[in-house]
């Protein structure tokens, strides 16, 4: 079972050695990871996908909290948040196929944002599922290169994950 | 008003002296030369130890006799390294300790640079929080917040590593007046529904017990676990790094539980139907096979790191916060209020009757006999042990009247912990009889120090008992492998009282049990640092035993 935990954490050097290390060496698997500043810019925010049952989940969070450096951690639950991540696919392409990969790019609203004679490169954001979904869809052309984040997940409605609590 | 100039070196001097920090031991080295310097003219002594490692323990003793923040100092690259066996002993037993460390300076690191390790990467996992200056001006504030970290919440050890060029760096000195984490606050209290459920299922409970840890002895809770037991009428066990929370010799006792635990601590949890566990943390040596563990018991966990709980055992009533004052109220709630536990404490005296810990009484010199000797002619002496027979040993066969006084390396079994750590625990507790019960095996792991008792005057004294063997190996080689005991004999590797008086220290030896009295009391009555060599049965085992991986009441009786 996955579980997408937001952690909020202090914004300066050292902090994400703190985190994966607490992973590694508490056996945790760390599915995926994303970091990225917050609307405070003392404050970063990871977004981490981790695998285990509920016990692992809890494990993992409470260890988490007890980083000095790691200020609120919070469980986002699939069903009630929006989950994205965004994958960057060079495809391989010729006159022939060009137009077909296209119209895909298009069914999944997905982006090119670069066009060289033989090849494209494909923008897409979205659930883990779509990403595989097109991914698997341009394969049968050629995917000379692949590159994808991990991925960042915000609650829906009025929640929020926040340094102070209000 | 102006902030007065100083130097990075001044600057962590009077940090330490705002802390009231009186002693640091150390080793000096090229990255903490300049403040080395500054400490030649600083009111806190520095005690100079033989080798780093030496230093962490000497911190963690001191720190674990007097409830005060211990202080370690070292140089970089080995000199930070040399520490790391004593950061990962005070971070497994929840130990409050700083140790500062040299670096090679800012322009320098990353560049292997002579005498460069990265030691904030290296005690990453063993310590609570650990601190790099990268701006001299951060001093104070790092500094603040490392004692703050380190004393506060669960207990534990912070490194603060100084690069060499912050040391002699100017800056303007404020030591800040209290600390600013947004990610560290600990609870202290408990929430009072949870406390109210405990309180009813002790009520209820017709056969409780507490399981206590080291937990009580870091909260000051000693005093109020007497008055709840007293109050339920529950018998009291107590973990390794318990002991001396809850008076051996007290009615409500049973001792040590566990691997080595009494036969009647282990039945008693065995069949409790509650157990009240205070500040410990569940771990293998206490519950053996976990899936067999107290089948028939609920379980109050009190512990003030949320993370303990739950972590080995589903747990029923979970308290987080400070075990003294979660006891406290417990107590308030039921006080006035009749448990039924009479037919309980009537069994478990039966098995305290059936089971005593005992060993053979003949004429030879056994282990046993050496503590229990020690026990009766220093029942007030601080007890500091080794790792392995003779730290079990140590733990079973003391009375211990108060806490603080059983003084032990419990989650890491750091042999060559005792020694060091008696000299931390003499400096902090100069007017107490401290000893260092000793194996001939871990003695000799850091028996360099012995330079350092003397030079420093620090009169401890080392009770080795002495089988020629690296004994608790031998012991589980003599039961589980077949007496192949493949590099565990050291027999006649030295001469301990000749070593001693090598070092300037008083050497005694006792091969008979007529002699051990004199020697113990000629020892206190030097007050000297003494080594005693005590050369006991050699094939003596520690029992009870339950073998890894069993239900803590299949126990093998060893006598």
């Amino acid at each position: 079972m996955k579980h997408t935990v937001a952690v909020l954490v202090e914004n300066k050097s050292g902090v994400l050695t703190r985190v994966a290390g607490l992973f590694s060496r508490r056996g945790f698997n760390i599915e995926s990871l994303a970091v990225g500043v917050t609307e405070n810019a003392d404050t970063s925010r990871m977004t981490i996908v981790v695998s285990g049952d509920d016990n692992v989940l809890e494990q993992v969070m409470k260890q988490l909290n007890k980083l000095i450096d790691v200020i609120r951690v919070s469980d986002i639950p699939q069903e009630d948040s929006v989950n994205r991540e965004l994958a960057l696919i060079k495809v391989g392409v010729d006159s022939n196929t060009r137009a077909e990969v296209m119209q895909i790019v298009d069914i999944f609203r997905a982006k090119i944002v670069d066009v060289g004679a033989k090849s494209l490169i494909v923008e897409v954001t979205g659930d883990e599922s779509k990403i595989s979904a097109i991914e698997q869809l341009l394969r049968q052309f050629g995917v000379k290169e692949m590159v994808r984040t991990g991925k960042v997940a915000m609650n829906r409605g009025a929640k929020v994950v926040q340094s102070e609590k209000k | 008003m102006t902030k007065p100039k100083m130097s990075g070196s001044k600057a962590i001097i009077e940090s330490l002296r705002m802390e009231n920090v009186e002693v640091i031991f150390g080793y000096p080295g090229g990255q903490v030369l300049p403040l080395y310097d500054e400490l030649y003219d600083a009111d806190i002594r520095h005690i100079l130890v033989r080798h780093e490692q030496a230093a962490a323990h000497a911190a963690d003793g001191y720190a674990r006799a007097t409830g005060k923040v211990g202080v370690c100092l070292a140089t970089s690259g080995p000199g930070a390294t040399n520490l790391v066996t004593g950061i990962a002993t005070a971070y497994m037993d929840s130990v409050p300790i700083v140790a500062i460390t040299g670096q090679v300076p800012r322009p320098l690191i990353g560049n292997d640079a002579f005498q460069e390790a990265n030691i904030t990467g290296i005690t990453l996992p063993i310590t609570k929080h650990n601190y790099l200056v990268q701006d001299t001006k951060d001093i104070p504030r790092i500094f603040k917040e490392a004692f703050y970290i380190a004393g506060t919440g669960r207990p534990g050890p912070v490194l603060i590593d100084v690069p060499k060029d912050t040391q002699v760096e100017t800056i303007e000195f404020e030591y800040p007046q209290e600390v600013k984490l947004r990610g560290y606050k600990p609870t202290y209290t408990g929430n009072e529904q949870q406390i109210k459920k405990a309180a009813s299922l002790i009520l209820k409970s017709e056969k409780p017990i507490f399981y206590v840890g080291g937990g009580i002895i870091f909260s000051n809770a000693a005093e109020e676990l007497r008055e709840l037991a007293e109050c339920i009428i529950a018998p009291v066990t107590t973990t390794l790094m318990g002991m001396s929370a809850f008076p051996t010799a007290h009615p409500l006792s049973v001792g040590m539980l566990g691997m080595h635990g009494t036969r009647y601590a282990n039945y008693a949890i065995q069949e409790s139907d509650l157990i009240i566990a205070v500040g410990v943390r569940f771990d293998d040596r206490v519950t053996g096979k976990i899936s067999a563990f107290a089948p028939n018991a609920k379980i109050i966990h009190i512990d003030i790191d949320p993370a303990e709980i739950g972590k080995n055992v589903r747990v029923d009533v979970p308290i987080v916060g400070d075990a003294k004052n979660i006891l406290k109220s417990l107590l308030k709630f039921v006080k006035q209020e009749q448990t039924k536990t009479e037919a309980w404490i009537k069994k478990i005296a039966a098995w305290k009757k059936e089971y005593p810990l005992t060993y053979k009484k003949d004429n030879f010199l056994r282990p046993q006999f050496v503590i229990e000797q020690i026990s009766e002619i220093c029942p007030d002496a601080i007890i500091v042990t080794e790792v392995g027979q003779n730290q079990m040993w140590a733990a079973q066969f003391f009375n211990y009247k108060n806490p603080r006084t059983f003084i032990s390396s419990g989650g890491l079994g750091t042999m060559g912990y005792g020694f060091p750590a008696a000299m931390g625990v003499k400096v902090g507790k100069p007017e107490s009889t401290v000893i260092d019960v000793a194996g001939d095996g871990s003695f000799q792991m850091n028996s360099q120090e012995l330079a350092t008792v003397v030079q420093e005057d620090i009169p401890v004294i080392v009770a080795i008992l002495n089988n020629g063997f690296l004994g608790m190996v031998r012991q589980w080689q003599e039961l589980f492998f077949n007496r192949r005991f493949s590099s565990t004999c050291i027999e006649g590797s030295v001469d301990f009282v000749k070593l001693a008086e090598a070092y300037g220290a008083l050497g005694l030896r006792a091969k008979k049990k007529s002699d051990v009295k004199d020697v113990i009391k000629e020892a206190v009555k030097s007050g000297q640092p003494t080594v005693i060599d005590f050369v006991v049965e050699r094939e003596e085992n520690v029992s009870p035993m339950v073998p890894a991986g069993a239900a803590i009441n299949e126990i093998l009786d060893l006598e």
